[in-house]
């Protein structure tokens, strides 16, 4: 049975090697001094993907992102990893978006698409540690959600098996298709990039990158048209203009703050046993231990 | 998040060689191939961004996967289960990571879904992956034996075997026996033609590396009652169709993750490659120099691993108040091993650039007929390329031991235990100047490029480019010490004994192979700034080796040779 993925993915900046100049005065982060990365949970949630489809010849993979138009270069990231193609929804009004913005325009672009069997995304993104985009997608479209996967079992006869880490244990649940599966950190790793399709589709290119390329990249566009990869915009996914961006977003981020942790609180003890077991008593009657 | 390549500007700067555009514009027929391939290059400078990125991925799975895996590959290893090898779970990883990648057959044309690399890009690879796991090397580099498929097969037999080996399947090289190591002609395992045309094979055969591999390429006497070299043929065995058994794999003291198989054959069907007779007078040597390529490939992996490891622990190990890399004896040892590494490195490339161009007007020439100049030039190549490949493959894996001998000197104490990668990289090591033709074996092959002046020839034309002003200094001295080499070889070369000059073969070769290396280095320093120190550390060393060697041949008394010899 051949399937129609989609696999939803974010740029993030690489928040997992700080530097010292990641964050600004105000705060906010230095984009420019973080590198963009693939969401690594996404990268998860994208070998589930490629798994069906291995499973499934003749399945296709579609990564949709919404971002800024340099996000194209995770959708090339994927399609060396085996995806076949990718979208970007890309507009200056979805700017400023919160994830109740981000996942009702997500959730127009996958309207859009069409038909498709099952979406996947990361548990959430690094940069904003929310894990509240897939489920609203999945509200949104209304249909079922699995959260936390590990790894599609299986997928048959209209229904996916999924195994699913919870804090202590796993637990393997089934649900109808279409629905929406967020992936686990804890899931196997991404496959690594195609050699053959690195070089394959190294110039693949989106409009936005098109227009900025030489005569000579341009006509090869043309003449390979897998080349071309889709910018979407707010209108062509006929979104509600009251429901995106900033005026679609009730969350409003008062003030950011740099919080160091004190050592305040802390106590010296000796070593003698009448403090060991006051400490422990102390631990267990608030629930620390025990 | 460890990246092999890009950690490692050296390589770059090896890739973008000069001569490279040559090579890829022959290799890629002036880039026809674009018309009929969507993934091959448009012209140089796509190919360049294409292998760049291609050891990008090499470089990320190495350094994320297989790296981390060493270890445990190292405790589980391979073992045996009714005559099939297991391999250690890690290498079962690493090999799914590099056929997801598609970083088998690379060196192989795109017909048959290789990604027809040069070979310079493709030892880059082994390079990297033997920094990553020496053992782990030679599983993924025996797909270099699909070359010799490339070279002498049929039609067919290269459609069916190639195709397999680039979607991932494994090879291996079935050619030592209990009673024919170095000595090949001796080889026993017995090939019988049937009626139908087909060939089966009954013996024994020892130390075969991935001997359960998919695909092998097996050398076997097809002509009864003979007892040389020229009764034996090469077979394509495919385990598909059975009759081979894995006896037992080896306890060897390193590359354990690298199964090491004895290989019972009975009645095992097999297929003939090529013509008869020629299996290890032409075939055999042609593999061999492959896979001494890897060999030195291999080689310098681990010495840049073994520097690497050197150097870290030297920034971090304080004593008497300081690094200890601040100390003279210490830094002296790390600067010494760099300029081993970089001389080794620059000569496996430099080998493997002379390598590609005359395998590829091989290749042209099997289209049309090469014109006098290209026929010319591929016999120049193609001998220099004999020449330096002893040298790579000898001088190499002896720096490369001698690195990993430092190696743990520097870790002092912590080095003699099982807690630093230094004491497996020392096991690992040691295997690089023994097989596929020892040392001793790599100064026989290289001894009569001494004698018919193949290298003094190749220094001259080093010796004619010319280098910046800073450098001058340095190019004197190779030019002095090339004086000395031609002395030694003149002294050798007038005593008709053959005993001596077997005895001072060693000498002379590493006399040639100093001053190339001195050469390379220089030329490299010349390029790159960055090579400049390794290219005077290595010209002290080289200096010092060279007139050992001249003195002592001067000083020595050819009837002295009676006095080494041992009953």
């Amino acid at each position: 049975m051949s399937l129609n993925i989609i696999v939803l993915a974010k740029q993030v900046p690489d928040t997992r090697n700080v530097g010292k100049d990641a964050m600004k005065e105000d705060g906010t982060i230095n984009r420019a001094a973080l590198p963009a990365i693939f969401n690594p949970e996404d990268l998860n949630a994208l070998e589930q993907a490629l798994r069906l489809k291995d499973a499934n010849p003749g399945s296709t993979i579609t990564l949709l992102t919404m971002g800024l138009p340099r996000a194209s270069e995770i959708i090339r990231e994927a399609i060396y990893r085996g995806a076949d193609n990718g979208i970007v929804l890309t507009d200056r009004v979805l700017g400023g978006a919160d994830t109740l913005a981000t996942s009702y325009s997500l959730a127009q672009a996958v309207k859009k698409f069409g038909k498709y069997d099952i979406i996947l995304g990361g548990r959430q993104a690094i940069d904003g540690d929310t894990a509240q985009v897939g489920p609203q997608i999945a509200e949104k479209l209304g249909i079922p959600q699995i959260t936390y996967a590990e790894e599609i079992l299986d997928l048959k006869d209209g229904y996916v098996t999924v195994k699913r880490r919870l804090e202590n244990g796993v637990e393997t649940v089934k649900a109808p298709l279409p629905c929406v599966v967020t992936v686990n950190g804890s899931a196997a790793d991404c496959r690594p990039r195609n050699a053959m399709r690195v070089q394959k589709y190294k110039y693949a290119a989106s409009p936005s990158e098109a227009a900025k390329l030489s005569d000579e990249r341009k006509e090869l566009l043309e003449k390979r048209p897998y080349l071309k990869l889709q910018e979407w915009s707010a209108a062509f996914v006929d979104a509600d203009p009251e429901q995106i961006g900033l005026p679609g977003s009730p969350t409003k981020v008062k003030a950011i703050e740099n919080v160091v942790f004190t050592a305040k609180e802390s106590r010296q003890l000796d070593d003698s046993d009448a403090q060991i077991e006051e400490l422990i008593k102390e631990l267990i009657a608030n629930h620390t231990i025990g | 998040m460890a990246n092999f390549y890009t950690d490692n500007p050296d390589l770059k700067h090896h890739l973008t060689h000069p001569l490279m555009e040559k090579i890829v514009a022959l290799k890629e027929r002036n880039y026809t191939d674009a018309e009929k391939y969507d993934y091959a290059p448009l012209n140089y400078e796509d190919a360049q961004d294409s292998y760049d990125k291609v050891l990008e991925i090499v470089g990320e799975i190495c350094g994320d996967i297989i790296a981390p895996n060493a270890e445990d590959v190292d405790h589980q290893g391979p073992h045996v289960e009714n005559g099939r090898v297991i391999y250690a779970d890690k290498t079962v990883e690493n090999l799914e990571a590099c056929r997801k990648a598609g970083l088998m057959g690379m060196a192989m044309p795109r017909r048959f879904g290789g990604l027809n690399f040069p070979i310079t890009p493709y030892i880059m690879a082994a390079d990297i992956v033997s920094r990553a796991d020496t053992g782990f090397e030679n599983l993924w580099g025996l797909q270099d034996c699909a070359e010799t498929i490339y070279e002498f097969a049929d039609d067919d037999q290269k459609q069916r075997y190639i195709s397999r080996v680039c979607q991932g399947e494994t090879m291996s090289m079935d050619l030592t026996e209990p009673d024919a190591g170095s000595d090949l002609q001796s080889v026993m395992l017995k090939a019988t033609e049937q009626p139908d045309g087909t060939w089966v094979l009954n013996g024994v055969k020892r130390f075969i590396t991935n001997g359960d591999s998919d695909i092998h390429l097996v050398l076997a006497r097809s002509e009864a009652g003979s007892k040389d070299g020229r009764g034996l043929s090469m077979f394509i065995y495919d385990k598909r169709n059975g009759g081979v058994n894995v006896r037992r794999i080896e306890n060897k003291m390193g590359i354990k993750g690298s199964p090491t198989c004895e290989l019972v054959y009975k009645n095992a069907k097999a297929e003939l490659c090529g013509s008869r007779r020629m299996g290890l007078i032409k075939y055999v040597m042609a593999l061999m120099n492959g896979a001494r390529l890897g060999i030195a490939a291999q080689s310098v992996g681990v010495s840049e691993l073994a520097y690497r490891e050197a150097l870290a622990y030297a920034k971090d190990r304080k004593q008497f108040g300081k690094s200890i890399i601040e100390f003279p004896a210490v830094y002296e040892m790390l600067s010494v091993m760099k300029a081993k590494l970089d001389a080794s490195r620059s000569l496996l490339y430099e080998c493997a650039r002379f390598v590609d161009i005359y395998k590829v007007y091989d290749d042209i020439a099997k289209e049309r007929t090469l014109t006098p100049e290209e026929r010319k030039e591929s016999k120049m190549y193609s001998r220099f390329a004999d020449a330096l490949t002893p040298l790579a493959k000898g001088m190499g894996s002896e720096y490369c031991n001698q690195n990993a001998y430092d190696c743990i000197q520097i870790h002092g104490g912590s080095g003699f235990m099982k807690d630093y990668a230094c004491e497996r990289i020392y096991r690992d090591a040691r295997i690089t100047s023994i097989y596929e033709g020892t040392t001793q074996l790599q100064v026989v092959a290289a001894i009569r490029h001494v004698t018919t002046g193949t290298y003094l020839n190749l220094i001259q034309q080093y010796q004619a480019n010319e280098v910046k002003p800073e450098l001058q200094d340095l190019k004197n001295r190779l030019a002095a010490m090339t004086e000395r080499y031609a002395k030694a070889v003149e002294t050798v070369g007038k005593v008709d004994d053959a005993a001596y000059g077997d005895f001072m073969a060693r000498r002379l070769v590493e006399m040639a192979g100093c001053i190339v290396m001195g050469h390379l280095l220089l030329l490299d320093a010349n390029r790159n700034d960055s090579f400049k120190r390794s290219a005077e550390v290595y010209a002290n060393l080289a200096q010092a080796e060279v007139t050992k060697h001249s003195d002592f041949i001067a000083n020595f008394n050819p009837a002295e040779v009676a006095i080494y010899k041992v009953d």
